[in-house]
């Protein structure tokens, strides 16, 4: 995947999946400690730990379609091979972790790409879900929680053209203020 | 951005939108995009994003949603166009230089755009 942010989308569809209603994607930028952490949390079912560890195996999948599951092995990969790893906590029950963490500068560090577009795909999906956002960069913090923009809507879905056009915006200006300030 | 701007924003956001529905019939019209790791791998939020573009500069009303892997992996991005009546149609590979022609022939005038499908379910 040539950004962060699709690796994203694809855990965020697997939270979607195995049926969570609300997740927490939790995306935190240290430049001076050299560190990019991405977290996403979900209060979907759940895990044993020891499927949780054999998660990032590509031949371990839950799906019956085939028996290979890229998803976390490739988000994995890429985080590894920037001097960080992925690893997912989880208990049946009590939802599931799934954290990624990279060498902020390294070369292979993938861009995060178009974020706006990720947490839209997943709020669009078929299931209700909301996702809660938090971004920081150097202490400055980006917050969106779709749950709250969806009350404020009601009856109106946050599918309808205006809303879904609406949301995308915000999170695209929030972004916008999070880039480091001209020195 | 102050929360109270945005909580101004949202309401008179919620009056224009009510407005648009009330204006809107139900057209039964279903876009279905895969978004597992093989159709995010293939380009599918892009394609997604084209087709929401395309539906809202045609104002044409359809309901977009995601699906998981079917299975047919290296045909990605597929996107299943279901309309009340008819049987729901799966494109292959659909990119998003692929989308104005897609949704002008199939929505707008009708025509399956044959040379694309890859599959089709009767409808239910």
């Amino acid at each position: 995947m040539l950004e962060l942010s699709l690796h994203i989308l694809d855990v965020l569809e697997n939270s979607i999946e195995a049926g969570a209603t609300r997740i927490t994607l939790s995306i935190e930028e240290q430049v001076k400690e050299d560190r990019l952490t991405i977290m996403v949390r979900d209060n979907g079912p759940g895990m044993s730990e020891e499927m949780a560890q054999k998660a990032v195996d590509p031949f371990v999948t839950t799906r019956t379609t085939r028996h290979v599951g890229l998803g976390l092995p490739l988000f994995a990969a890429a985080a590894e091979r920037c001097n960080g790893r992925l690893w997912i906590e989880a208990k049946p029950g009590e939802g599931t972790t799934v954290v990624a963490t990279f060498q902020n500068s390294h070369i292979d560090r993938p861009p995060l790409g178009n974020l706006p577009a990720t947490i839209m795909a997943a709020v669009l999906s078929e299931q209700l879900v909301d996702v809660s956002y938090k971004h920081t960069v150097d202490g400055r913090t980006f917050e969106l929680d779709t749950a709250e923009i969806r009350r404020g809507l009601e009856p109106v879905p946050l599918s309808a053209p205006r809303a879904r056009q609406w949301l995308e915006s915000k999170l695209q200006e929030g972004l916008v203020g999070l880039q480091r300030p001209f020195p | 951005m102050s929360r109270l701007k945005t909580i101004e924003e949202l309401k008179k956001l919620r009056e224009e939108a009510q407005r648009d529905i009330r204006v809107r019939t139900e057209t039964g019209t279903k876009i279905i995009v895969g978004m597992g790791t093989c159709g995010i791998a293939a380009g599918a939020r892009e394609t997604m994003h084209a087709i929401l573009e395309e539906l809202k500069k045609r104002e044409v009303e359809a309901h977009v949603t995601t699906v998981g892997c079917i299975g047919m992996c290296v045909k990605e991005p597929l996107v299943d166009i279901e309309q009340a009546g008819n049987p729901r149609v799966t494109y292959s590979n659909v990119h998003p230089d692929m989308v104005p022609r897609l949704i002008e022939e199939h929505l707008i005038n009708g025509r399956v755009v044959e040379e694309w499908v890859v599959g089709r379910l009767p409808s239910a």
